[in-house]
């Protein structure tokens, strides 16, 4: 079993499914020779050629919509948006045309694509270059959105994503591209979608994070334990479909939920979580929903960015009032 | 100082507005004119009949293609039927050649989801409403018949308006760098709701645009049907040869109003839509096939008869399905519905007592 960063994971997976599935096929901008300017594609189109792992022109709108008609000719079509800040002129097709061919044509079409893009910020990037555009994508009914922070989980999603039947658009977080590694087996297993991982088992609060702040989160939970408080942490992993039933079963058992997400509070995620606690989780509730999220302005440049992002004095900070309370 | 490059666009034209040669036709059989002018009929016949039925309530907004059917009914008539057509929203006449039913098209534009889960032609795309999009989806279709090696062509219409926007740009940019079997159809019907094609662009024709993605750019007249047949089949061709993409221009002129919930009278002078009215397309390729002595008055008249029975059928069947069960605003959306979604779907169900 190699030892891989989420980067590597995403590489081998990608051509776990290039080897399995001639229908796959990749493209985006800079993907080819270049690897993609986060190297996620490295070496793929050497190995599958040009026919497999595509340079795109430098168009964003133009590669989610051929995707689509890719995909409703029964490709698998898996395209990069080279950032997620690229990705805004790409709504139109994900939103008027993915999300709902399927549904529009009442299933004689489907559009089974994945798009994949790096989220969020902490590494220090041009402006644009590390957004968090999850909210809009989980609110738009007919995609499923899904976002891993671990090199395990990063593989085995990306693998159901692509074999899944609808549009799955998956949000890679760039700072923990190259932060973390983990033995990951290549063994062409798929994790489930929609479904959350229940990383660390605790019974005085629940931390609920996705995505790049999983990190934090854990790193809270660790100073924690330190402190005697007993964190069960969540890694929500797919925004959606939501899996709330894991996340109610852990409220119901410790009482007390602290949210930490890196996009911006209104309207985020993490307020149809609150939501969802408040609507069928009240009487487990010992303590208001804590949020530790971004704020809510455009994510700053590089010289304030880690003001922006949630950290574990943030956390911590929330823990102690939901205890508190 | 010397030029680099030059460019020219051709222009097509084989019937006058009187229906006479205006010059020496490409090579084809008559015979085949006899279907396509049948069709042509008939969607007339039905856009007459769809406009019908939104006044008196029983359809919901339909955009009329009253004078657009020679371009819609001779580029499907150019099409392989194992081609894909993406149409936009005024194909009427194409959707129905290719084997879109009239009650499925009805049933569309009743607000009726199953107007697009054709029984025909099950690649074709269904309509885009959103302005250009179709253009991107089409370079996906024809990037999976070149990868697959298929001799297949995507054909993907739109109009003057579309041709301003970024999607149609990037399409022909991409199917262009690609080589792929994809044709663009620009149907110049000279307004975009209420801005004229003028106001549109400052470039002379809109075929013109292929010259900088590099593809071959043509125009022809839209509503000659001969001219419509000659250019996109000749690009339809090329494309399913290997030879790339082509844009071809077909100019025509929207008849009607934009939809059955626009007022042309607002923006246009009437004196504009009469002197369109003398180059519109039916007659135009009727006084031709009469002059060919391979259409008679007998012909027109048993056409007629069929074509409004077969309308008027259409429109009983329409008329006659039941809406939709209330689980289908669920049951199509994924192909296996999730958990939460599954518990708004029985919510609904309990409430309204069918669960």
């Amino acid at each position: 079993m190699n030892t891989l960063t989420l980067l590597d994971a995403i590489t081998t997976a990608l051509a776990w499914e290039l080897a399995h599935d001639p229908n796959v096929v990749l493209f985006g901008e800079d993907i080819g020779k270049n690897g993609g300017v986060f190297r996620a594609t490295l070496g793929l189109q050497e190995r599958f050629g040009e026919h497999r792992v595509l340079d795109t022109p430098l168009a964003e709108t133009q590669i989610a919509g051929m995707a689509i008609g890719m995909a409703a000719q029964g490709l698998r079509p898996v395209c990069e948006i080279q950032f997620a800040g690229f990705m805004y002129s790409t709504f139109d097709h994900l939103i008027n045309h993915a999300a709902r061919l399927r549904h529009r044509t009442r299933g004689r079409l489907s559009c089974p694509m994945v798009l994949r893009t790096p989220v969020g910020g902490g590494i220090h990037a041009p402006e644009h270059h590390g957004e968090s555009p999850e909210a809009w994508l989980a609110h738009t009914p007919g995609l499923k959105v899904v976002s891993p922070s671990s090199p395990a989980r990063a593989y085995g999603l990306l693998l159901a994503a692509i074999r899944d039947p609808d549009p799955v658009i998956f949000l890679e977080p760039t700072r923990l591209y190259r932060l973390l590694k983990e033995p990951v087996e290549d063994n062409g297993v798929a994790l489930p979608l929609g479904a959350a991982f229940v990383l660390r088992e605790g019974s005085d609060v629940t931390l609920v994070s996705w995505g790049p702040s999983v990190l934090e989160t854990l790193q809270a939970a660790d100073r924690l334990a330190e402190q005697g408080v007993s964190a069960e942490v969540i890694d929500v992993a797919s925004l959606k479909p939501l899996d709330m039933p894991t996340i109610l079963a852990s409220v119901a058992k410790t009482g007390r939920c602290v949210i930490v997400h890196e996009a911006a509070r209104q309207c985020g995620v993490g307020a149809e979580i609150a939501a969802n606690l408040a609507g069928d989780g009240l009487m487990s509730l010992l303590a208001p929903v804590e949020r530790v999220t971004g704020f809510d302005t455009p994510m700053p440049l590089a010289r304030l960015e880690e003001e922006y992002l949630p950290s574990v004095a943030r956390i911590l900070a929330a823990v102690e009032r939901v205890r508190a309370y | 100082m010397t030029p680099i490059a030059e460019f020219r666009i051709p222009y097509t034209r084989y019937l006058d507005a009187h229906g006479h040669l205006a010059c020496p036709p490409p090579d084809f059989q008559l015979d085949a004119l006899l279907p396509v002018y049948r069709a042509m009929v008939l969607t007339r016949t039905f856009d007459a009949k769809a406009v019908a039925l939104q006044r008196t309530g029983q359809l919901r907004t339909y955009p009329s293609s009253l004078g657009q059917e020679a371009v819609t009914v001779g580029l499907a008539s150019v099409m392989r039927a194992d081609d894909v057509l993406l149409p936009t929203y005024r194909e009427t006449g194409a959707m129905l050649w290719r084997g879109v039913s009239m009650t499925e098209m009805l049933l569309y534009w009743s607000g009726d989801e199953r107007g697009s889960d054709f029984a025909g032609p099950r690649e074709d795309f269904p309509i885009a409403v959103p302005i250009a999009s179709q253009c991107g989806h089409a370079v996906g279709v024809g990037f999976a018949f070149q990868y697959r090696h298929q001799p297949r062509v995507a054909v993907v219409t739109l109009g003057d308006g579309a041709t301003s926007k970024g999607d149609f740009y990037e399409a022909m940019n991409t199917a262009g760098a690609w080589r792929l079997p994809v044709v663009f159809v620009v149907t110049n019907n000279q307004w975009a709701i209420s801005v004229p094609s003028r106001r549109q662009t400052a470039a002379a024709t809109f075929a013109q645009k292929a010259i900088a993605a590099g593809i071959p750019g043509e125009q022809c007249d839209g509503n000659d049907a001969l001219a419509v047949r000659d250019c996109i089949g000749r690009a339809i061709e090329r494309a399913r040869a290997g030879d790339g993409p082509s844009l071809v221009e077909c100019v025509s002129y929207r008849l009607s109003d934009h939809t059955t919930a626009d007022d042309a009278r607002r923006y246009r002078p009437q004196e504009e839509v009469s002197a369109a009215w003398a180059l519109e397309p039916l007659a135009r390729l009727r006084h031709y096939l009469v002059d060919q002595r391979v259409w008679s008055k007998q012909d027109e008249e048993a056409l007629l008869s069929d074509v409004q029975a077969r309308v008027a059928d259409a429109a009983a069947r329409y008329l006659a399905t039941p809406v939709q069960p209330l689980s289908s605003l669920f049951d199509y959306l994924y192909a296996d519905i999730p958990a939460d979604l599954a518990i708004q779907r029985q919510q609904l169900l309990t409430e309204r007592g069918q669960a």
